[in-house]
């Protein structure tokens, strides 16, 4: 392909292709300083092409492709190239991915221990890691959770933060940096915020997990116990690959729900979710 | 233990218990099916029929006493028992014999 | 042609090719292998020893992922079996399930994705009712497509499982009865062999030289040749296997004439000889001018997964259709098609 850019993320090598410039040039400044796969292989390939021949001029239009594909993913306009390149990344992982059960959670580690938060989007699990990470918690991800087949160990995944709507703000106010910020994207306005340089260095760092929670933004502050079981099923549901794992995803999956206590919060902000967050994590 | 009265009784067989990896996690145990790699959360007394399947094939009747030999019982349960194995072979753990 | 291709082909014909390949090299042949689903294949031919610790780790995903492939191909036919074995219809697996459940050299490393099944075409009707009760529904809800399969196609209207998320194809012959070729589907039934208690008994799969034309027929005459290195590597498989029986040869010449196929299956061997270096008889082999467009089709997928020569592809694809619909069915087809676009 024209343009490519090679990198490494956590455990996996990624290789971006494009037809365009403008969306491998805006990933190898997001990404500055990561390093390259290993032995310079990658591990997942993901194109960046025109629907059709003349689309890469007139209107362009990004179709998304690679190694594993689905047949509705949308094409996105140029000017979200940045955003089809991340996820193209995400489809890779998430579809041909098989060296750690895979869990769709933000991750954070304090005191070499781990807390993961699931949810689907905007349950503000990406916000309360970012948050998190600004004030003392090393950054593992905010989309993925990397668990080791052999021993549970959560290993980082530390991509980019992708912060959707008021998340800008409230990292904003918090101190992050956040940019580039893509607008009227087909989920709304979406802005990167990129891990502080010490979760870059230490991404192949596992650490064992400590806690899980299910978080619910917008709500009455709450604590809910959660059954081993219910976790269980839940978590099989958020995750990407667990099936196409066999045993090994059961065993993983089974030995950290039956390690790690699960809880489900509500909070009605950001502020209430750090403040709560801290508590649980002290009481854990 | 006599078997049931129409002599038409359903025979059960299952994988051994070595085709399943089962992991209690509270009231629910997650069973792990080798064969066909799919995972069910079972409640009591399902993961016990399987198991009492392990000597091999068996109706209601024979089920129950397997199961009487190991565990305090009350009532008769054969209804009950055909149940929970109807809805094990729906799952593909169980099948006729 | 391209090069990632041409490396593939080498990989997989001689192993030992792929000693001192540089990063870049290593990166076209993955890619190329896993858009073409012959990586679980080169995983389970290379020695992770004697590749870079970055091409092993790939090469074991991908024959972890074969291996549970090729369990959750074993058990949709299990279930199939399950469903079906009171109806007593013979009930014959067809492509990678029957590779897999046969214990072929073609079913190693094979990705496999729906479940084919070949029965009577009268017991079709019984099939669909017993699958359906087994917990199998439509796909496509559309009434000209059902109309469609239902008339012009070599099977029913493809079937998923609600739960289990596969699909099932139920065959009754292996091209539609309106293709030019046609198969003695009777024929294929009738000389199918059991699969043996392994596969709980109730199966069987199509003789070798049945199945060899039947690979043939599904390389060139099934969709667009897209995926043809794959399907050209079982027919090299299966002539390996096969090939030294007694009067095997002179068997699939007379399977190939009976089917109506003995151009495409001539053709194919010619191909596999050619590419994989498969032994065959005098007289099999050969490279007549007429091969040249099949190779370079072939050998199309380029270092980034894609399908080079997008022209060649478009006139393979109305070929395709030509071979499957007379002319006049195939003009119906598609404006119907455009019609239905439009809306």
């Amino acid at each position: 392909m024209r343009q490519a850019h090679a990198l490494r993320v956590g455990a996996v090598g990624f290789r971006i292709g494009s037809a365009w410039r403008a969306p491998v040039a805006a990933v190898r400044t997001l990404y500055e300083g990561y390093p390259t796969p290993a032995d310079d292989i990658p591990d997942l390939t993901v194109r960046l092409y025109p629907e059709r021949p003349w689309r890469r001029w007139l209107r362009p239009s990004v179709a998304i492709g690679g190694d594993y594909w689905l047949p509705d993913a949308a094409p996105l306009p140029l000017a979200q190239g940045l955003l089809a390149a991340e996820m193209g990344m995400n489809l890779q992982v998430a579809l041909g991915w098989r060296r750690h059960l895979l869990l769709h959670c933000s991750a954070v580690e304090r005191d070499g221990r781990v807390l993961l938060m699931s949810g689907a989007s905007g349950s503000g699990k990406s916000t309360l890691a970012t948050l998190l990470a600004l004030s003392g918690w090393r950054f593992l991800g905010d989309e993925f959770a990397f668990v080791a087949l052999s021993d549970g160990a959560i290993h980082p995944f530390p991509r980019a933060a992708s912060l959707k709507n008021e998340a800008v703000a409230a990292v904003r106010a918090a101190g992050g940096v956040v940019g580039p910020v893509l607008e009227e994207t087909p989920k709304g306005t979406i802005g990167y915020w990129r891990p502080p340089a010490d979760a870059i260095a230490r991404m192949a760092e596992p650490a064992p997990p400590r806690l899980l929670l299910f978080p619910r933004f917008g709500e009455a502050a709450r604590v809910e116990a959660m059954a081993p079981s219910e976790a269980f099923v839940r978590l099989t549901q958020a995750s990407t690959n667990y099936v196409a794992l066999g045993e090994a995803g059961f065993s993983a999956l089974s030995r950290l729900v039956q390690s790690v206590p699960a809880l489900s919060i509500g909070y009605p902000d950001s502020g209430a979710g750090l403040a709560l967050v801290e508590r649980l994590w002290g009481e854990a | 233990m006599t078997s049931s009265d129409e002599g038409t009784a359903p025979v059960y067989a299952a994988d051994p218990p070595a085709g399943r990896l089962a992991v209690p996690l509270d009231a629910l145990v997650a069973v792990y099916h080798r064969r066909s790699g799919t995972t069910h959360l079972l409640a009591s007394p399902s993961p016990e029929l399987l198991d009492a399947l392990a000597d091999g094939p068996a109706d209601a009747a024979t089920l129950r006493a397997r199961l009487a030999a190991r565990y305090d019982l009350e009532g008769d349960g054969s209804a009950m028992i055909d149940a929970r194995m109807e809805e094990l072979m729906l799952a593909g753990l169980a099948w006729r014999a | 042609m391209s090069r990632a291709a041409r490396l593939l082909v080498a990989a997989l014909r001689d192993p030992a090719s792929v000693a001192g390949l540089g990063a870049d090299d290593w990166t076209a042949l993955l890619t190329a292998a896993r858009a073409e689903r012959l990586i679980g294949t080169l995983a389970v031919r290379f020695d992770p020893r004697a590749v870079p610790p970055a091409v092993a780790r790939i090469l074991a995903d991908a024959a972890e992922g074969a291996a549970q492939e090729r369990r959750a191909a074993l058990w949709e036919a299990e279930m199939a079996r399950r469903a079906l074995v009171g109806l007593g219809v013979p009930v014959v697996l067809l492509k990678g399930t029957a590779f897999v459940a046969a214990g072929l050299d073609a079913g190693r490393g094979w990705a496999i994705g729906d479940l084919d099944i070949l029965v009577p075409r009268d017991a079709l009707p019984a099939v669909e009712r017993a699958l359906i009760v087994a917990g199998w529904e439509w796909v496509k809800a559309d009434a000209y497509d059902d109309a469609y399969y239902r008339r012009w196609m070599h099977e029913l209207p493809p079937l998923i499982h609600r739960t289990r998320d596969r699909m099932i194809d139920v065959h009754h012959t292996i091209l539609p009865p309106t293709a030019r070729p046609t198969p003695d589907a009777a024929a294929l039934i009738a000389d199918a062999l059991p699969l043996g208690a392994a596969a709980g008994g109730g199966l069987s799969m199509l003789s070798p030289a049945d199945m060899v034309v039947h690979a043939a027929a599904h390389l060139f005459a099934d969709g667009d040749m897209a995926g043809g290195l794959r399907n050209l590597w079982d027919i090299d498989r299966l002539l390996r296997e096969f090939g030294d029986a007694d009067a095997f040869w002179e068997t699939l010449a007379a399977r190939a004439a009976l089917h109506d196929l003995a151009s495409p299956v001539r053709r194919a061997v010619r191909l596999s000889a050619d590419l994989y270096g498969t032994a065959v008889p005098p007289g099999w082999s050969g490279r007549p001018s007429g091969d040249a467009l099949y190779r370079r089709r072939l050998l199309a997928r380029d270092g980034w997964g894609r399908q080079r020569y997008p022209f060649t592809r478009l006139g393979f694809y109305v070929r395709s259709h030509w071979l499957r619909m007379p002319p006049a069915m195939l003009a119906r087809h598609l404006w119907t098609k455009a019609r239905r676009g439009k809306q």
